[in-house]
């Protein structure tokens, strides 16, 4: 970490304007005052900045200290205000990880092309106009929130055009050129990064969007394609440069300094024409230009019907790049429309008038091992979940554990509900993000977003017990602590319905038990397949399995089958993720794969087209989500021992980009052993 | 080692995969009238064995003992997993649908599919009901027993000509080249689509009288669509080792792309359209 200002909570206006090269950049806009200079966010949590600080070396400010400890609480201090005794065992023991309870939620994407499009007073007006009918509402708690929050808003508006004024841009009044427009778009989005430092900060589907101002100065003769190119260069330099103060803690989680400055290309309309623009190949050519890099993640929204050049253009630069992620547009298109982005990684939603409440995962695999236990942690032992009657044979009998496992999902369900209740009002009373909900309509839809972890993990599991004969070896407490299995099993991965079908059925029942609980601000349940980086510390809190998994293994991320267990080839892989229900995952279900590069490159035209067919068939067959590395093992393990050669190495992991170089070693080693599939 | 688990072969790259070491010593089909085979493995993905995408069948059972084989673990059929047609054809069944919309199929590989001709015979058939394109990948010695009725059922075969010269194909492979020759002869006749395989091994195959040979037997063939030179590789090396089998080849380089294009040009200058 190069620098970070500990002595003032950023907000839009808190830092004066920076520069990396005045003169020569067409984009301007930086977090704080100075390129690379972190900023604190002590209004989520100021134990978290504090921690933080310490890990970079340096000091705490005190008179933020004091702001923040006599005058003004926190998220986080809300939230254990409100937590039971029951989640903090759960949080401790690390059955539910990750929770948005210290820092910000994020995956709230602000309409930032509406500051481009309207300007800043046309968007005051109508903030005001929905004021004006709050104003005839009885005050609810409900409206009165409204209320508050409405002014929250147009105060973060008059914020962003003195903070746009300050750039010389005058964005009260709409953008009149391609330059303006990236620009006024890209001042709202730094706007919110100033505002919230959110796990993802996702900056929506814009390229098809400035493509329209793109194509008219072109027309006009007043830009030139090398001017166009600069333009989303220039943007995509300043989304590579942000970077949020973290723990080391979370980064653990998510390593790398992900950020999640999402940006959707591509995907259909509801009238069947593309949406992919000549913006959409510039955005794919930043890549090119730039190198490789994580962000911004650049997400490919897939369609059969997408046009042909294009889906090879892109495979030519995953294969080249390895930074680029695929989802299912032709599936999300029925559920959110058109003008959907992606949130974070592979979260839906329709833009500027749908937002989520994150909730991190649950660890499923772990809640097999209560139901096994009786509730006790199998780790420390102690009884986390309510006591239950623990399964007390040598063998694990099928159907008793499936009992066993439903009831541990159905407390689970209740108790992550429960803590993300209370996660999400404390957020919107102490940490509300004003200027992204300033970029969205009044009125909208809210999901809240669950998920789950060590679903391959639970699906082998219970195939093992089903199909082969799992012995289980009890400590001298009594306490399963592993198990021994006889014979053979289907394993999750090889398009084996049989085991295809317990892991599917898992996704479908524990969403139902979300469902039985009611959600803050009323919001529709959600849950995704995903775990990002996390996998590795879900693994690590988790004890042996009854699958033949180790104590202190990864987990495979996301919807992955477990490593080495898929050893029938991508196809059916492919095949098993397909099968995972849409419908019970709306936040999406991630799946990373790797192929190695000597045989992409080969015949790189005939694989291209192989690839293509490849992606068109998991996608037709129902598949969400793919990130696609072309990259060999050797190419890793040497990056491992030699860093520095390989400073923009990037691969594709659970839903996002990463700088190689730059995971833990654990996470380097956890990439390493993935399956590489040796043709493609 | 024979048992049959859950009927679930598993990756090639595992020696006897699929075996769990915990897998009891059960024989499983006796007394019942299924047809059955010893399955080595299977894997999907392919793009150079047949049009598509491919699945991959590796049966086990070999008579051939090539010197640089890839998979000797394939050799003795009762290695393999004994599994039921029925099974085979379910499995085949869970791929049908992917495989056709990438314009792929079934590959019938090894060790040699015509071993066990009864159980690939029923899964060729299979296939085809599936609407599958289907691709017999075989040395031809066995050629005798995919009678007319069994290359109904095949749409291409990948044909395995491992030397021209008799002596040569002896020191190979350890059996005779003329069987071979006459399979490739009757797939001619009967118009039956052929991609040539010949695997250019330095210092065994790379004789240009041998390669020479092969290509004038097959230029005049109008049903061979390709001659495929595969450059030998040392990937089945470890594979030698773990069987405790005596590996001629330590010392044998990966051939340089100066000699492969040698032997395409030998091919080629005999009138083949040769890769």
């Amino acid at each position: 970490m190069l620098d970070v200002d500990a002595a003032t909570p950023s907000s839009i206006l808190a830092h004066a304007p920076g520069w990396i090269d005045r003169d020569n950049e067409v984009i301007v806009g930086l977090q704080t005052d100075r390129p690379f200079r972190r900023a604190i966010f002590p209004a989520g949590g100021l134990r978290m900045v504090e921690a933080g600080l310490q890990a970079a070396g340096f000091a705490a400010d005190p008179a933020v200290h004091q702001a923040f400890t006599r005058y003004r609480k926190t998220h986080n201090e809300g939230v254990f205000d409100a937590y039971t005794p029951e989640i903090l065992r759960c949080r401790k023991s690390g059955i539910i990880t990750g929770l948005p309870d210290a820092y910000g939620r994020g995956r709230i994407i602000g309409d930032y092309r509406r500051v481009a499009l309207y300007g800043t007073d046309r968007l005051l007006a109508a903030k005001r106009q929905e004021r004006a009918q709050a104003d005839d509402m009885w005050p609810s708690e409900e409206v009165i929130r409204t209320r508050e929050e409405l002014a929250e808003q147009m105060r973060a508006l008059a914020d962003l055009a003195e903070m746009g004024k300050r750039y010389g841009c005058d964005i009260t009044r709409p953008a009149g050129s391609a330059q303006e427009a990236v620009q006024w778009t890209y001042l709202a989005y730094l706007g919110a990064i100033k505002e919230a430092n959110g796990a993802a900060m996702s900056i929506g589907r814009i390229s098809a969007f400035l493509d329209i101002y793109i194509e008219r100065d072109l027309r006009e003769g007043t830009l030139d394609e090398s001017g166009a190119q600069e333009l989303i260069d220039q943007l995509v330099q300043k989304l590579r440069i942000v970077r949020f103060l973290r723990t080391p803690d979370y980064d653990s989680l998510f390593s790398g300094d992900p950020y999640w400055a999402t940006e959707c290309v591509g995907g259909m309309d509801l009238d069947g024409r593309t949406l992919v623009t000549r913006t959409s190949y510039r955005m794919l050519h930043t890549l090119t230009n730039l190198g490789p890099a994580p962000e911004p993640n650049i997400t490919v929204l897939w369609s059969k019907s997408l046009p042909e050049p294009f889906k090879r253009y892109c495979i030519r630069i995953s294969f080249e790049t390895s930074s680029l992620q695929y989802e299912n547009d032709d599936l999300m298109r029925p559920y959110w429309g058109d003008d959907y982005g992606i949130a974070c990684c592979v979260s839906a939603m329709r833009l500027g008038k749908q937002m989520q409440f994150f909730g991190a995962r649950a660890n499923l695999a772990k809640a097999l091992l209560y139901a096994i236990n009786g509730g006790r942690d199998e780790v420390s032992g102690e009884q986390v979940a309510p006591a239950t009657a623990p399964v007390t044979g040598d063998v694990l009998d099928h159907d008793e554990v499936s009992a066993k496992f439903d009831a541990a999902m159905e407390w689970l369900a209740r108790t992550y509900v429960h803590a993300m209740d209370c996660i999400h009002y404390m957020h919107d009373k102490y940490f509300y993000e004003r200027l992204e909900m300033a970029l969205h309509d009044r009125d909208i839809l809210r999901t809240m977003a669950f998920g789950i972890a060590g679903l391959s993990v639970v699906a082998d599991s219970l195939s093992a017990i089903k199909y082969a004969k799992v012995h289980v070896i009890r400590d001298d407490t009594g306490l399963a602590v592993d198990y021994r299995i006889e014979g053979d099993f289907p394993k999750y991965g090889n398009a084996d319905s049989r085991v295809d079908e317990i892991a599917a059925d898992i996704v479908s029942r524990y969403m139902q038990k979300i469902r039985k609980h009611p959600t803050y601000r009323g919001a529709v349940h959600t849950q995704s397949v995903l775990t990002i980086t996390s996998n590795v510390v879900y693994g690590k809190a988790t004890g042996n399995t009854p699958d033949g998994r180790r104590k202190g293994e990864p987990f495979a991320p996301g919807a992955n089958p477990m490593h080495g267990r898929d050893g029938h080839g991508w196809l059916a892989s492919c095949i098993s993720l397909a099968r995972l229900p849409y419908a019970d995952a709306q936040d999406g279900i991630s799946y990373t794969v790797s192929v190695a590069p000597s045989l992409a490159r080969r015949d790189a035209e005939a694989s291209i087209g192989n690839a293509v067919k490849a992606f068109d068939m998991y996608f037709g067959q129902g598949g969400f989500h793919m990130n696609l590395n072309v990259l060999s093992k050797e190419t890793l393990e040497d990056a491992m021992e030699h860093p520095e050669k390989y400073p923009q190495l990037t691969i594709r992991v659970s839903g996002y980009a990463v700088n190689f170089v730059r995971l833990t070693r654990e996470q380097q080693l956890d990439v390493i052993r993935r399956t590489f599939h040796s043709s493609y | 080692m024979a048992g049959t688990g859950t009927m679930e072969v598993g990756s090639r790259y595992d020696l006897r995969a699929g075996r769990s070491p915990d897998a009891p010593e059960t024989e499983g089909f006796e007394g019942t009238e299924q047809v059955h085979g010893w399955v080595h493995s299977y894997e999907t993905g392919s793009t150079v064995d047949g049009p598509g995408v491919r699945l991959m069948l590796f049966m086990s059972g070999c008579f051939l003992r090539c010197q640089y084989c890839h998979n000797p673990d394939t050799w003795k059929m009762k290695d393999g997993t004994k599994i039921e047609l029925s099974h085979a054809i379910r499995r085949l069944g869970d791929f049908a649908p992917a495989l056709r919309a990438m314009g792929g199929g079934l590959t019938i590989s090894g060790g040699e599919p015509l071993v066990q001709v009864g159980f690939t015979r029923g899964l060729f058939a299979a296939a085809k009901e599936m609407g599958l394109h289907t691709a017999l990948d075989t040395s031809g010695f066995l050629g005798h027993r995919a009678d007319d009725d069994y290359l109904k059922n095949v749409d291409l075969v990948l044909l395995d000509i491992k030397s021209g010269d008799p002596d040569t194909y002896r020191r190979v492979t350890g059996v005779e080249l003329r069987p071979t020759l006459r399979f490739a002869e009757r797939l001619s006749a009967m118009g039956k689509p052929v991609w040539v395989r010949f695997v250019l091994v330095p210092g065994l195959t790379d004789n240009p009288a041998n390669i020479g040979k092969v290509a004038e037997f097959v230029a005049p063939m109008k049903n061979v669509e390709w001659v495929e030179v595969l450059p030998f590789h040392q990937m089945g090396e470890f594979k030698w080792k773990a069987l405790g089998l005596d590996y001629k080849l330590v010392d044998t380089p990966t051939p340089t792309a100066e000699q492969v294009h040698a032997a395409l040009e030998i091919f080629r200058a005999a009138g083949c359209r040769a890769r």
